[in-house]
């Protein structure tokens, strides 16, 4: 702890911005710890405190609630592995184009097109995907939630990938191919394996923003079809109750351990 | 997402230019149909005429924007007056949404410049801490911030039993708590820009600062806080964006009387009392404002990008 002794004469470092930092880390953190320990109380009251248990871990899967949380869970898992798998492989084919694919017109436009579910506000998404469905006549279900979703992870999943195919010089597919591989050989043999870490990246966080989003889900689900936030909100309207802590803990978990995947990928190849 | 991603980035080559049109095509096709139509097709709502179980008749109409802008009495047959409910919706998602960028800059620029300053194999650790939360579902977060406040919550029950507080803050359901709500959504939007702008900033001009006897705080105001700007311009831009048009803080921390566009729009599209041309009109006046702001700052980033090199 030298470093904050000599802070007054070290120019790069200002009084306070550690502190600074450190509640910041709390506030971010505080909520979610609070949520995680309180899932593990025993009391039928969300108040008092009355020792640790499993209780509402096993009302979860078992409780009056269960086969509805168990759907939920289902489909949300489902349209996330299948949404981010469709966007993560629409991504990589769009990265490819924009990144090795020269300058031409269309280039400024297409990023545009690409980044847009990220310019418009989500619940203009939202509003725009229900109006869409509606005036095509397009019946309302696990469907339209799966397409919505698959359009806006596009971006989630191109950010990753392109910056890590910009990352790697084209020397490796120009070798390959001055020994007589072709474009696709080049492509499947020597940029994919390439390009692995950032498409699982990419995957991993479309995956994420899919697992989470309430808002476009709410406004394209049909009646009777629920994923996990949707039918969370539903429980938490009606006041926030023990499983639901309990639910939010495993669903935190999901979250944070895929993050942390998604991290030491990308940490762990050195290849620039 | 900050400066240089708006012009698509640089380094390209062109390997695969003759199939670049196939490589493309699949997310052209999805995003044009299952983005840009929706859109176009909800501005064609916006001016349809609403049908009374939710849904629209295609009859040509602007009502919805008239509903929104003027006040033309209960049977619609009095001169118009301006309509001030729907405009103080906006103005109080624009000022609450502004508070929440200002408590996440006053927040993020100092833990943004704390994390570019430690050593370089450390800040990537300080980034993914700092990123974590965000990546957990807004809902779960939003909700945990409610339990965490509430009047019988954990927050309140610490501060009674150290004894600075006799009887509970009542922080639920007030524009506080949507602030706080709103800065614990899209902190982490703040931070990596400026965090990317500072990590930049070429230190020796601080010294040569200090070397001239400017204090520590002139050499942070002075010389900078005009370096990193365009990271916290991007920053302020995309905290306060998404914050404009968010539903869930609003919704779970602010309580009936602290209503946004947000709540707004998600009430028009709500069982049968819905009015769905209303809803999408209020949707494509809050997309036009935040489609304005962006272009504000892709052209002041392409300035900045100008001036740079």
């Amino acid at each position: 702890m030298a470093a904050a002794k000599s802070t007054r004469f070290d120019i790069k470092s200002y009084r306070g911005f550690k502190s600074i930092t450190l509640l910041c880390l709390f506030i971010l953190y505080a909520p979610l710890v609070v949520v995680t320990i309180y899932s593990f109380n025993a009391s039928n009251s969300i108040t008092t405190w009355e020792g640790a248990s499993f209780h509402w871990y096993a009302d979860v899967f078992t409780g009056p609630e269960s086969e509805k949380f168990k759907s939920a869970a289902f489909n949300s898992f489902v349209i996330a592995i299948v949404a981010a798998t469709l966007a993560t492989t629409i991504a990589t084919l769009a990265a490819t184009g924009m990144v090795r694919g020269g300058k031409f017109r269309l280039r400024a436009l297409s990023f545009g097109l690409i980044s847009l579910p990220l310019m418009v506000p989500e619940i203009v998404t939202a509003v725009a995907t229900l109006i869409f469905f509606n005036s095509i006549g397009f019946d309302r279900g696990t469907m339209t939630i799966l397409l919505a979703h698959t359009a806006f992870c596009i971006p989630f999943a191109y950010l990753p990938i392109s910056a890590r195919m910009q990352g790697i010089e084209d020397s490796y597919e120009q070798a390959a191919m001055d020994l007589y591989a072709t474009k696709r050989q080049a492509f499947t043999k020597i940029l994919l394996p390439l390009m692995m870490p950032g498409i699982i990246s990419g995957f991993i966080l479309a995956f994420i923003v899919s697992l989470d989003d309430f808002i476009i889900t709410n406004f394209v689900k049909g009646a009777g079809v629920e994923t996990l936030p949707t039918a969370i909100f539903g429980s938490v309207k009606q006041g926030i109750k023990p499983n639901i802590m309990a639910i939010s803990t495993m669903l935190l978990g999901v979250s944070v351990l895929m993050v942390t995947i998604s991290y030491l990928v990308s940490k762990s190849d050195n290849t620039k | 997402m900050a400066a240089g991603a708006a012009s698509g980035g640089s380094a390209t080559t062109d390997t695969y230019k003759e199939s670049r049109t196939w490589l493309l095509m699949p997310a052209w096709l999805t995003l044009s149909i299952l983005v840009l139509a929706p859109v176009s097709m909800m501005l064609v709502y916006s001016f349809l005429t609403k049908e009374f179980r939710g849904g629209v008749i295609w009859e040509f109409s602007l009502a919805a924007y008239d509903q929104f802008f003027f006040d033309r009495g209960l049977f619609g047959d009095e001169a118009p007056k301006i309509e001030w409910t729907y405009i103080l919706i906006f103005w109080r998602s624009i000022w609450q949404a502004g508070a929440a960028t200002l408590l996440s800059l006053a927040i993020g620029f100092p833990t943004a410049y704390f994390i570019a300053t430690r050593p370089e194999h450390s800040r990537p650790l300080w980034v993914f801490l700092i990123t974590i939360p965000y990546w957990v579902n807004l809902l779960i977060r939003t909700v945990s911030m409610k339990f965490l406040l509430r009047d019988q919550g954990p927050f309140n029950d610490l501060l009674i039993s150290i004894g600075l507080i006799d009887s509970p803050l009542h922080i639920v359901n007030t524009n506080f708590a949507v602030q706080l709500g709103l800065f614990y959504s899209y902190l982490p939007f703040m931070v990596l820009p400026i965090y990317a702008a500072v990590e930049r900033y070429n230190f020796s001009l601080s010294e040569a600062a200090a070397d001239l006897y400017a204090s520590k705080w002139v050499t942070l105001r002075r010389i900078l806080l005009p370096a990193v700007k365009p990271g916290v311009i991007a920053g302020c831009i995309l905290v306060f964006v998404p914050s404009m048009g968010s539903f869930l803080a609003p919704d779970l921390l602010g309580g009936a009387k602290n209503f946004m566009i947000g709540s707004l729009i998600e009430e028009q599209f709500k069982g049968n009392a819905g009015n769905w041309p209303f809803g999408a009109a209020a949707s494509m006046i809050l997309m036009t404002m935040v489609l304005i702001l962006l272009l504000i700052y892709a052209r002041q980033q392409a300035r900045a990008e100008k001036t740079e090199g």
